[in-house]
């Protein structure tokens, strides 16, 4: 047990430092690196918690993926941050009372008895030959079914706005349509032109 | 481990819908750029097809299906019944407005399609998980129809405006509800009821969760303080996709909040009324107030809307049949009167101009008298001047909220629509006093008059008799409790 603990604090500890990292450091690039850190100690937390696929998708898709296409886009647009930070000390007070209000609530939601280990006692571990991917496979496709057939639907909610929104056919493009091509006449491309021949003087 | 598969038959107009939505969109790219109307008549067809489902098995009892996370009672079936209305008024409306604009793509339609799925499984949700995702099916269709305008500058930072602010009302939203699972331990809304009900849950998790929900729900339902971005977003959008964002999803806003707060956390009504209240009063001042100082019709409506919401929102703080059953009635006569005032406005606009100005308005009597007219009792029933329906929806709202001993609050809302009925009555000036700016007659297809005129009349005739739509509501409500 004492070893998890280890593990437990070393996660937690490194996870609420990059958190911090992430909204408080100056260069976006480190700021997204940051948020990769965090997104992989927080899979080394949910392994502890026996979500072992969870973790590993968290990952492969936010780590492998959503990130990387993260850095692409911070990396490849010129922002401003001077011009994002404008205005920011002007609604710093106002900002900071609401979050403190919401952070000392919370912490008092969170930290408080309600969450305790009399509330919700620590279950009891699984054995080595269970797998919560099958499990979690399993109420996906039953129980859920209908959840998850909404979110495919989503999913293409989203690739259909995103091909709409970006695809547009413009004027000066300078493709070949190939069915033309293929259909082009010698007429089109030669003209014949008559003229009368001319003696040498 | 059995698995038996659910009964499908009760969400036959979803399944309904979701095939034709695919349906549409290849049809579109088949027919080709000549012949967009393809995908028009389909998505007419669609609509028609899910309203016969739904009206033939239309059910008096809740009959849940899927684990228990789709629920199909009367309430549903009237409400998606009246989305399904909205939406082809809508594509009606704005037939002519898209195409002039070079919007008639097959894209506005599957847009707007799945945007209606996604307020269908919002409406028929009973677990939070669907209440969520009907949500974002239906934002996220609606972020993309705001920006489907890429070229316009405006229309690209209300995209950015809506998409960044629901966003973070989706974030509120799904806090709260982790937290309200915190607590019960299930998601499934009527299991949230008997936990709380038996008081097996500790109340101030509870309540935490309860603020976060009510936020979320006041950013999508555009109610103050949580407003700000209604109204950039109704005046960047272009006209036909405003008219959709401020008709249909209300009729789903109001189905999500019987679920979530009424039918899921009913036991902490006593907690939820205080918050409504300060939303209701807080929307019709800011509403009212801020709408008087709007020369843009788009922003000055968007104002109204917020007011209008402050209104739906006293009819939830009597919890009883009758506050939810006038609060129906007032979402019903509210996207009438908007469906009909911002297809005025899209009459107004021409191919090249935008009617954006509460100027444009000025001597449509002279130009048109009959528009004029239909104009006069859209704008008689916003600011709820008797026989209108808009007065009977205010009114039984307000006898909801006298009978559950909110007399002040009754006060100040009578107060604030009468500011209100200011900046409604200076169209009508503008449009029968003023001279008009330009003589150019209004064209209109034969369908858009028709409609029109009919949805004018619908508010006249509903208000003078008012029974029956109010029947239907209290019967919705009355059969699902």
């Amino acid at each position: 047990m004492i070893f998890q603990d280890i593990l437990f604090y070393f996660f937690s500890a490194i996870l609420i430092a990059s958190a911090l990292g992430v909204i408080t450091v100056r260069n976006p690039v480190n700021s997204a690196l940051l948020l990769v850190l965090s997104f992989v100690t927080c899979a080394g937390l949910w392994l502890l918690l026996e979500a072992e696929f969870l973790a590993i998708t968290l990952v492969l898709v936010y780590v492998g993926a959503v990130m990387v296409l993260f850095l692409f886009v911070v990396m490849m647009l010129d922002i401003n941050l001077d011009q994002l930070r404008e205005g920011f000390w002007k609604w710093f007070p106002f900002g900071a009372v609401i979050a403190l209000v919401m952070v000392v609530e919370i912490s008092m939601v969170l930290m408080g008895k309600y969450f305790g280990h009399e509330e919700m006692p620590i279950p009891e571990p699984k054995g080595a030959d269970y797998s919560n991917t099958k499990e979690l496979g399993r109420l996906i496709y039953t129980e859920y079914v209908y959840a998850f057939e909404l979110a495919a639907v989503l999913l293409l909610v989203a690739m259909i706005a995103a091909i709409a929104l970006t695809l547009r056919h413009r004027e000066d493009k300078k493709s070949t349509n190939p069915s033309k091509q293929v259909k082009v006449r010698k007429e089109d491309r030669i003209r014949i032109v008559n003229m009368p021949t001319e003696k040498k003087e | 481990m059995n698995f038996i598969p659910p009964d499908l038959a009760p969400a036959s107009s979803e399944i309904f819908m979701l095939i034709m939505v695919c349906v549409v969109m290849l049809a579109d790219i088949a027919a080709g750029e000549s012949r967009r109307y393809v995908a028009y008549l389909l998505t007419q067809i669609t609509l028609l097809g899910c309203a016969i489902l739904t009206f033939v098995s239309f059910s008096t009892e809740s009959i849940l299906t899927f684990h228990g996370m789709f629920v199909d009672d009367s309430m549903a079936d009237i409400l998606k019944l009246m989305v399904y209305g909205t939406v082809s008024a809508v594509l009606v409306y704005s037939h002519s407005y898209i195409s002039d604009r070079g919007m008639l793509k097959g894209e506005f339609f599957s847009l707007i399609l799945f945007a209606t799925l996604g307020m269908m499984v919002m409406i028929s949700a009973s677990h939070f998980l669907t209440l969520y995702i009907g949500l974002e099916l239906l934002s996220l269709s609606l972020y993309a129809l705001v920006a489907l305008r890429r070229d316009s500058l405006m229309a690209t930072e209300a995209a950015m405006k809506f998409f960044v602010l629901g966003a973070l009302a989706s974030g509120f939203l799904l806090y709260g509800m982790s937290m309200i699972y915190g607590a019960t331990g299930t998601l499934h809304v009527s299991q949230v009821a008997q936990i709380i009900q038996s008081g097996a849950s500790s109340k101030e998790v509870l309540i935490v969760g309860l603020v976060f929900i009510v936020a979320g729900i006041a950013f999508k339902l555009s109610a103050a303080p949580f407003h700000m971005w209604a109204p950039d977003v109704y005046q960047g959008a272009p006209t036909a996709v405003t008219l959709f964002i401020g008709s249909a999803p209300k009729l789903a806003a109001f189905g999500f909040v019987m679920r979530l707060l009424v039918e899921g956390m009913g036991e902490m009504v006593a907690d939820w009324q205080g918050m409504l209240v300060i939303l209701a009063v807080l929307s019709m001042a800011v509403g009212n107030i801020a709408a008087i100082a709007q020369t843009n019709i788009k922003r000055m409506l968007a104002y109204s809307t917020i007011s209008h919401m402050g209104f739906l929102l006293l009819g939830f703080i009597s919890a009883d049949t009758n506050g939810y059953s006038s609060a129906l009635f007032y979402v019903i006569a509210y996207v009438l009167m908007t469906l009909g005032i911002f297809a005025m406005i899209m009459l107004l606009c021409r191919s090249g101009f935008e009617a954006e100005n509460i100027d444009d308005f000025k001597g449509l009597n002279k130009r048109n008298s009959w528009y004029a007219f239909i104009t006069l009792l859209l704008m008689l029933s916003l600011a709820g001047i008797p026989p209108m329906i808009g007065f009977y929806a205010k009114f039984a709202v307000l006898q909801a909220v006298v009978n559950a001993g909110y007399i002040w609050l009754a006060v100040v809302a009578v107060l604030f629509s009468l500011i209100g009925a200011f900046y409604y009555l200076r169209i009508i000036k503008l449009m029968y006093f003023d001279d008009p700016e330009t003589v150019e007659p209004l064209v209109s297809n034969s369908d858009v008059r028709i409609l029109l005129s009919a949805n004018g009349f619908a508010v006249l005739a509903l208000g003078i008799f008012p029974q029956a739509l109010m029947g239907l509501s209290f019967y919705a409500i009355q059969n699902s409790m």
